[in-house]
């Protein structure tokens, strides 16, 4: 078997699935190094719920399934913002809270996508994602996306830093740790909704903790941390990607669904890096 | 001169207790002050009132410079990965937006404050590794990097063995001595007493600020807490203690030169 046959490169459903994929590991993986370290991975899970709720209202108005997602992920992180963040447990009950509204959304609006829409297949594309069914212009749009994304994460990178090692410090030293705070959360909607558009709503949390976990585990630094995190989700999306263009011939005439191969390298990733950590 | 710190007359008022009534006092540069009062008197609300958090119901707060703030104790994983030095950095410019851009000046700058604080040894370990006393020097560090006119510490001797503690408040005379008002919090002002120049006692809410042998003494504690104290001085040693009246009161063992 070729490494890359001839057709991976040239087909556009790939191409446009790889530059997806990019885009979401590179934001994500930056991105979750800061939800790891303040412990937001809940909450990075709730707002990819709520954007479930986006995804599937996409389907239902016939419009980018980028903005459905993102829409609805940005109402996730304001709703996190007003019930609450003040307190470390509060911040769980809020995500907790935001999360079960989103889903219950969801349910209702899978549910009209089949009985007005009949789009069966709704609910697998926006819970599990369909990377190789993804619209053509999609990979552009996400591209664009998570440059933004790590272009305001460049920006709010040392404060954020500073509130994430000590809020009180962080204010002390004049930091505005609730403007950070909001403006945190909304790159994370953005992050977990370009992952979404990779792997599906459920498991875009996969892409954001996994790869900034295990380099929070091998890196020296914060920002080599990001950095690592960012190559190795990369890793992981164009892995995927690969293995299940490969997929084709081991099942002949289907593919095995991209988000497995993306969420079992994730895994694998993140055991090989605690395993060096601790050897 | 104007005072590196001025309270005047204020009041905190936290979920509709009073916590803090009519208290003030103030700092020239270079004072060297503790705050000491047992848990719960209010010692760390004065701080944050000073830093800005709380607001006073009553009163006001006036500094003549930038402060710097030193935590207890930062609460992080000992495996965040931010080595000693990139956190003396971050009081520089942790404050600033953009990605930070290494510098030759700010980086001499840090090697500066490293050694000013003697922490040059462990400048390349991760901060989550270091025992108390090395993080507290580290957290100074942070705080002087921008040259306050005044330097806040909450209970830095809180987690240290006596001999941590007795270096980190030479350091903090170092400092004082370069002309920085110094005002460290305390539940225990044994240590302190050699060392500090002033004290602002608090105690039911409110203060007694002076010179130590003016404020730790019989009449004025007696008056502060509302109910009888002796101070008594035993071989070196001073004595707070609760009288008759004092059932809620709190036992302080204190020791003068």
């Amino acid at each position: 078997m070729m490494l890359l046959q001839p057709g991976f490169l040239a087909s556009v459903p790939v191409q446009n699935a790889l530059l997806i994929g990019a885009g979401a590991a590179l934001l994500s993986g930056a991105a979750g190094v800061f939800t790891v370290l303040r412990s937001q991975s809940f909450a990075g899970h709730a707002l990819a719920d709520v954007s479930s709720a986006g995804g599937a209202m996409a389907y239902l108005l016939g419009i980018s399934p980028l903005l459905g997602f993102f829409s609805l992920s940005v109402l996730g992180a304001l709703a996190l913002e007003v019930i609450g963040t003040r307190r470390a447990a509060e911040r769980d009950l809020a995500a907790g809270i935001v999360l079960g509204a989103g889903m219950g959304g969801t349910a209702l609006l899978l549910y009209l996508d089949v009985t007005v829409k009949g789009s069966a297949g709704a609910a697998v594309s926006v819970m599990f994602g369909s990377l190789f069914a993804a619209p053509p212009g999609l990979g552009v749009a996400v591209a664009l996306g998570a440059l933004a994304g790590l272009l305001g994460l460049g920006l709010i990178y040392r404060p954020l830093l500073l509130a994430s090692l000590d809020s009180e410090l962080a204010k002390a030293d004049g930091v505005n740790t609730r403007l950070l705070g909001t403006a945190y959360l909304l790159l994370l909607a953005l992050a977990v909704t370009l992952s979404a558009m990779a792997v599906g709503a459920i498991l875009s949390t996969a892409l954001l903790i996994g790869p900034a976990a295990a380099a929070l585990r091998l890196a020296h630094s914060p920002a080599a941390a990001m950095g690592l995190a960012a190559l190795l989700g990369l890793f992981c999306a164009w892995g995927g990607v690969w293995l299940a263009y490969q997929s084709y011939g081991w099942t002949p005439g289907h593919v095995w669904p991209v988000s497995f191969f993306i969420t079992a390298l994730v895994l694998a990733v993140y055991a090989v890096a605690s395993l060096v950590r601790r050897g | 001169m104007t005072p590196a710190l001025n309270v005047e007359g204020i009041s905190v008022a936290l979920g509709g207790r009073e916590v803090l009534r009519d208290v003030g006092f103030s700092l020239a540069p270079g004072a060297f002050c503790g705050l000491i009062g047992a848990n719960g008197s209010g010692k760390t609300t004065l701080l944050r009132t000073i830093l800005g958090f709380t607001a006073p119901s009553a009163g006001r707060v006036t500094l003549g410079g930038a402060v710097g703030y030193v935590p207890q104790k930062l609460q992080l994983d000992p495996d965040m990965p931010i080595r000693a030095r990139d956190f003396v950095e971050l009081g520089l410019n942790g404050h600033r937006f953009g990605f930070p851009f290494p510098s030759r000046a700010r980086r001499a700058r840090v090697e500066e404050l490293l050694s000013a604080v003697d922490a040059k040894t462990f400048a390349d370990q991760r901060i989550g590794e270091l025992s108390g006393g090395q993080q507290q020097r580290v957290l100074i560090a942070h705080a002087l990097i921008r040259e306050p006119k005044l330097l806040l510490l909450d209970e830095p001797l809180a987690n240290l063995d006596l001999r941590a503690a007795a270096e980190i408040i030479a350091l903090l005379k170092r400092v004082a001595a370069q002309g920085v008002a110094v005002l460290i919090s305390a539940h225990d002002m044994n240590p302190l007493l050699r060392a500090m120049d002033r004290i602002v006692y608090l105690a039911n809410g409110r203060a007694a600020s002076g010179k130590t042998q003016d404020v730790v003494r019989t009449e004025v504690l007696s008056a502060l807490y509302g109910y009888h104290i002796d101070v008594i001085r035993v071989h070196e040693r001073i004595l707070v203690v609760a009288g008759e009246h004092g059932a809620h009161g709190h036992e302080h063992v204190a020791a003068i030169p």
